[in-house]
């Protein structure tokens, strides 16, 4: 049976607790940079399925636990 | 809209024939008749007025927009008894319609809460009126007293959070009201209820509650005699700036913005007219035509806001206007999110540079970046604000901005400010309240 859909997952950073240590950019230069000011600017689509491991360690190794990985659900 | 003008007593702020004005309930309930609310839960009451407000298509007065309705099925999904919240806040520097509304028409504002916590089954009011607004805190508080005579049901009490621009965001009120702490939270599902403690809370602005007070009263029919179709109703707008007359103004949503303006009497040519708020956006005069309603102004790139237009004369320089602004709002960062603390204060430092001629193309590059860069990345909509604030102020005085980055600023920029902060003295003369119908 085809799915139309999938579960995926996407990055999202809680700018609250976001501390600015740029770790993740560090981490998941393919998604992450820093502005002028060292926070980390995030692009939130989907996550193709080979960066889901670095962007699980990149949201680990935050200091501030400022960065999620969050499920979406769309096409896939 | 209809094609005849509003009564001279507007529908919020209705006043004796004498012209007088009297906040008591006798007078309230002569102006605006008898409002039957149910003391304990009532299925069929709850279910008529939801109904009405429904079909009334009310929007929130307070900046967002948001469906009146809409509002309580969040809370009602959630399956606890709320809150209701009155968001008196008002603090946006440039607005006095909510004090002038609770000053005058107390009433009004407390049977729409009264109304909201019957719909949502809540047992408790709390009104929430700036620290530094004493006599709004005591008009209210009178009118508490005089309905507690009268026997109403549920109990409500005034609190005082601090003056600040962001402390009225709704989740900031809340926040407040939990743990002392003004400060807006990120909410990613806003169609989720925000909570004390286990209990959800439901927060209205103080002129959205007058709006279900008047509907739950007159019906849908009733308040959609009034404005368009697609924007039904009148609202309150605080005019200000070079006027000679700053004015609470009650108008039907779709009147031409240049009527709205014209009620305040502007003192000579205007160069630019602030709508919505210092988070709003600068409307270019010549399209002062518009409609003063939601999908009108979003189409020029304005907004409605939460009802301030400001008129800025050609004598004034809306470059340097828009830095003193985005100054400002830069201090009433709640300070949590980087892009904001940082962002803000750098687009406030490109801004001066341009209104004193001394920017180049290269600080006009760099202020179109830091717009980007700032923009969605705050836990609220503060820094959203200032930079669609900042980005019409680019479009609608564009010739202006070119003239700065070459190294011709204006005269305007020695111009005394027209605009209102909250520091110092009050700006401007005593709030008059006029009304003004829409197309004659």
């Amino acid at each position: 049976m085809s799915r139309a859909t999938a579960t995926r997952v996407a990055l999202r950073v809680d700018p609250v607790a976001c501390d600015a240590y740029g770790f993740c950019a560090e981490l998941l230069p393919e998604r992450i940079t820093l502005d002028e000011w060292g926070y980390p600017v995030v692009d939130g689509r989907p996550l193709d399925p080979d960066l889901v491991e670095l962007a699980t360690r990149a949201a680990a190794e935050c200091p501030r636990r400022a960065l999620h990985l969050e499920r979406v659900v769309g096409p896939a | 809209m209809t094609t005849d003008t509003l009564p001279r007593t507007g529908r919020l702020l209705a006043t004796a024939p004498d012209g007088s004005s009297d906040p008591g309930l006798a007078a309230h309930l002569a102006a605006h008749g008898p409002l039957v609310v149910p003391p304990r839960d009532d299925r069929a009451w709850s279910h008529t007025v939801w109904r009405e407000v429904a079909e009334s298509g009310l929007t929130g007065r307070g900046g967002g927009g948001f469906p009146a309705a809409a509002k309580w099925d969040a809370v009602t999904r959630s399956g606890r008894r709320p809150l209701v919240v009155v968001n008196a806040m008002e603090g946006e520097p440039a607005s006095a319609k909510d004090r002038t509304l609770l000053t005058r028409s107390p009433h009004l504002v407390l049977d729409g809460a009264e109304v909201a916590a019957a719909l949502s089954g809540a047992r408790q009011v709390v009104v929430c009126v700036a620290d530094d607004q004493d006599g709004v805190a005591r008009a209210v508080e009178r009118a508490i007293a005089e309905r507690d005579r009268a026997g109403r049901s549920r109990p409500v009490s005034v609190v005082r959070p601090p003056a600040r621009y962001v402390a009225g965001e709704e989740s900031a009120l809340a926040a407040w009201l939990e743990r002392g702490e003004a400060l807006p939270a990120l909410r990613v599902d806003k169609s989720v209820a925000l909570r004390v403690g286990r209990r959800p809370v439901l927060v209205h602005n103080a002129e959205t509650l007058a709006q279900v007070a008047l509907v739950a009263r007159h019906g849908a029919a009733w308040f959609r005699g009034r404005g368009t179709p697609e924007a039904p109703g009148t609202t309150l707008v605080t005019v200000s700036g070079g006027v000679g007359r700053p004015s609470v103004v009650e108008v039907e949503l779709g009147t031409p913005v240049v009527d709205v303006v014209a009620a305040a009497e502007p003192l000579g040519p205007v160069s630019g007219i602030l709508l919505g708020g210092y988070g709003g956006a600068w409307l270019d005069p010549a399209h002062a035509s518009v409609p003063y309603a939601p999908g009108p102004l979003r189409d020029v790139g304005a907004t409605l806001g939460v009802g301030i237009v400001c008129v800025l004369p050609a004598t004034s320089c809306g470059i340097a206007e828009t830095a003193r602004i985005v100054r400002y709002m830069a201090g009433e960062s709640a300070g949590q999110c980087g892009p904001c603390v940082f962002g803000l204060p750098a687009i406030a430092d490109d801004l001066e540079l341009l209104a004193a001629g001394r920017g180049d193309p290269a600080v006009l590059a760099r202020l179109e970046d830091r717009c980007g860069a700032v923009a969605g990345r705050g836990a609220c909509r503060h820094p959203d604000g200032v930079v669609r604030l900042v980005r019409s102020a680019l479009a609608v005085f564009a010739d202006d901005v070119r003239d700065h980055a070459a190294g011709r600023p204006c005269a305007g920029r020695h111009a005394a400010s027209v605009l209102r902060f909250p520091t110092g003295a009050p700006v401007g003369a005593p709030v008059t309240v006029t009304v003004r119908g829409g197309a004659a």
